[in-house]
């Protein structure tokens, strides 16, 4: 058998539901991070099989997408990891349920 | 003789008192708020000047409505209102009905101005007095004067007012606060009567005017079950104005106000206008037997029960209001036995007689500061010319020959005995009670011994009684010289011819006609004299001892004094029951249930939807995120499901 352009949308699918199961549920900030790393690399996986199966006028657009992409998250996972080590910092816990200051 | 009088003389004759109330109201609130320095006494002289001038206006009318032998002057009436298909017009009536009111109302208001000056000296609402006063001289002048039902009804309810701002003169008095309100609700609920009358009139004919009115009638073009409901309606407003049974417990209450104040609206306005609208209307109630029989029968079961009530009351001034209640009773008995020139008659000379014997009582309370007659006695020795004069009115009152009521009593009671006989003994009875009645009220105020008074309602005085100053005894003797001689006025029946002109052609003979009779006039003059003899033995000698006889009557005289248990009735029974019991009751449950229901239900859902709503919103990012994650998937499940 062939892997084709089913395939990669499948494991970008999976893995994107897998990302976000793990943003929603996990406690710790950290883990929570790795789920949004996740979801990124799941889109990113999406991005170069379209490129690849899809004819299109400019095929380089979707990895030069892809590239970008990286380079953002890298940035927002130091910020972010930045942000979890200053909220432990003040508040001695990195447990996002009780990180709830943005109520009332 | 004179020119005849222009129109616009007529109207001054209303304007007058109307612009002295402007001007007093006027300067009284500008020296309140320091504008002006009003010295009050001017708002009396003012008053007086008014109405001085308006009486020889009066007298004007009069004359020019002689030269016409009653018939109405014409003139124009104007457009005031209109809307739609209804035109409403004002304008004057001056015939000799009108000339006659006229007449009584401004002679008997400018009596009692003047003797008000004295009588009010030193109140602090000296100034408002006399511009209610005004007011209430000018509601009533322009009630007579009306051409239109409508501008009638104007002025009628205005008359209503002024009774009411009078009544409750002394309002910080509880008292006179209630009766204030009394006489008005009362009153009211007769005008419902009159207004829907109105109504029906204006409905079934189009028709405003009285004249047409009254020729409608006459021809019969008027459905007569319209004519009865119409005439009964303008009948209940009679009876509230003129406080018949069973609406007259209002009347006894206004006492509450200054006595003058009693004198003009027992003498000339207010009680006078209920008289004056059914004899206005006359003709029309004459078309229907079934109102004027109503007519009738209300008058005389009034005149009975009034003079009954008169005998048992202990002050001055009651008994003499229900000596009114007998004596309207009496005027409307005589309009429903057909006696038109008699019952205005009647009202004619019963104003300056009862006028007298109000200001009489005034000038009596002037000196001994109560009207209790409990307190009084002995009054003939300190004050003789209000003794004089009382004792003149009250044998006007009571029918003696030759005193004004004489004549006007016995013409009603011939007309009586002419058209329906049963009336006529219930008038006869009258007669006799109001001689007791009469006999009572002066042997307890000026017989026996002086039983001590109280302190005034107004200002000091000695402990010794003292005659009245001359401000009051003044009008006190020139209403005594109308007394004695109102009555020869329609002695060669002049009186009857000038009244006889205003009805229009047909109803004149619906009238009752009857002549001088020697046996009538005589019984009722022996019966009078009777009454005094009765009064005398009990209240003046001593003879029979007055709780013997309350013994000996029982349980009428207890009746009585709860005045047939009507207040009790009205008060204890229709308003504590019916109205504070079930309407307020099903108002009470209306209002808890569906008006508070409303407003907190809709506070209840805010408050519960927002409680439940506030859960949404724990400040959890993840529970956002699932939140924006299942919004998202629903939208694309959505977009995908609707375009496959």
């Amino acid at each position: 058998m062939s892997v084709g352009l089913e395939h990669f949308l499948v494991l970008g699918a999976v893995l994107f539901a897998i990302g976000i199961y793990l943003a929603l549920t996990k406690r710790n900030a950290v883990a929570v991070l790795m789920g949004i790393e996740l979801m990124f690399n799941a889109v990113n996986v999406t991005f170069v099989a379209f490129s690849r199966f899809v004819e299109s006028a400019s095929p380089l657009t979707g990895h030069v997408f892809v590239v970008f992409i990286i380079t953002v998250a890298a940035a927002e996972a130091a910020v972010a990891l930045a942000l979890a080590v200053l909220v432990y910092r003040n508040r001695e816990t990195i447990n996002i349920d009780e990180i709830n200051l943005l109520k009332w | 003789m004179l020119n005849q009088v222009p129109e616009a003389v007529v109207w001054a004759i209303f304007f007058l008192p109307l612009g002295s109330f402007a001007v007093i109201s006027l300067a009284a609130l500008l020296s309140v708020g320091g504008a002006i320095r009003w010295n009050p006494k001017l708002s009396g002289y003012i008053t007086v000047a008014a109405i001085a001038v308006a009486f020889l206006f009066s007298l004007w009318v009069l004359d020019s409505v002689l030269q016409e032998d009653g018939r109405p002057i014409g003139f124009a009436s104007h457009e005031w209102v209109r809307v739609g298909d209804l035109t409403v017009n004002i304008g004057l009536t001056a015939d000799g009905l009108a000339a006659v009111m006229l007449i009584v109302v401004t002679s008997v208001s400018l009596l009692v101005q003047f003797y008000s000056q004295a009588y009010m000296h030193g109140d602090p609402g000296y100034s408002r007095y006399f511009a209610f006063m005004s007011l209430f001289t000018a509601s009533m002048l322009g009630l007579v004067l009306s051409s239109n039902i409508l501008q009638l009804f104007v002025f009628w309810e205005l008359v209503g007012l002024c009774s009411y701002l009078l009544i409750g003169f002394w309002f910080y008095r509880d008292s006179a606060r209630r009766a204030a309100t009394k006489a008005f609700v009362v009153t009211r609920l007769g005008d419902l009567g009159f207004l829907s009358a109105i109504l029906l009139i204006w409905t079934q004919t189009g028709e405003l005017d009285i004249a047409r009115i009254q020729e409608l009638a006459l021809t019969g073009a008027i459905g007569s079950s319209v004519i009865a409901f119409f005439a009964g309606g303008v009948f209940a407003g009679a009876a509230g104005k003129s406080a018949q049974f069973p609406l007259h417990v209002w009347l006894p209450d206004a006492m509450e106000g200054p006595t003058p104040v009693s004198a003009l609206i027992h003498a000339a306005t207010m009680v006078a206008a209920g008289v004056y609208l059914v004899a206005r209307l006359f003709p029309v109630f004459a078309v229907s037997e079934e109102a004027i029989t109503t007519v009738a029968t209300v008058g005389a079961i009034t005149a009975i029960i009034g003079a009954l009530l008169g005998i048992v009351a202990t002050d001055i001034k009651r008994v003499m209001a229900y000596s009114t209640i007998s004596q309207l009773g009496y005027m409307m008995m005589g309009l429903g036995v057909g006696g038109f020139v008699a019952a205005i008659f009647h009202l004619f000379t019963h104003a300056f007689f009862k006028a007298l014997l109000f200001l009489g009582a005034g000038s009596v309370n002037h000196a001994t500061g109560t009207f209790d007659m409990r307190k009084m006695g002995g009054l003939a020795r300190y004050m003789p010319v209000t003794f004089i004069a009382t004792t003149i009115a009250a044998l006007a009152l009571v029918g003696v020959f030759p005193f004004a009521g004489f004549w006007s009593k016995d013409e009603i009671l011939a007309n009586a005995w002419k058209d329906q006989p049963g009336i006529f003994w219930t008038a006869l009875a009258a007669v006799f009670l109001t001689a007791l009645y009469v006999g009572r009220m002066l042997f307890l105020t000026f017989g026996g011994e002086y039983r001590g008074g109280e302190p005034s309602e107004h200002g000091d005085h000695s402990a010794e009684p003292h005659e009245s100053p001359w401000v009051i005894a003044l009008p006190l003797v020139v209403l005594a010289a109308l007394s004695v001689g109102a009555g020869f006025v329609n002695l060669t029946d002049g009186f009857e011819h000038l009244l006889g002109g205003s009805l229009p052609q047909e109803a004149r003979e619906l009238q009752t006609e009857s002549g001088f009779s020697f046996g009538i006039a005589a019984g009722s003059v022996a019966l009078g004299l009777a009454g005094l003899g009765v009064a005398w033995l009990v209240y003046g000698l001593r003879r029979v001892r007055s709780e013997d006889v309350r013994e000996a009557l029982q349980p009428l005289p207890t009746v009585l004094e709860r005045k047939y248990y009507l207040d009790d009735l009205y008060e204890g029974v229709i308003v504590k029951g019916v109205v504070m019991g079930v309407v307020v009751w099903g108002l009470g449950l209306w209002d808890r249930y569906v008006i508070d229901g409303l407003a907190d239900g809709i506070g209840a859902f805010a408050r519960t939807s927002g409680e439940r709503l506030r859960l949404a919103q724990a400040g959890q990012a993840q529970v956002y995120g699932a939140a924006i994650f299942i919004g998202v998937v629903a939208a694309i499940a959505a977009i995908l499901l609707a375009n496959p």
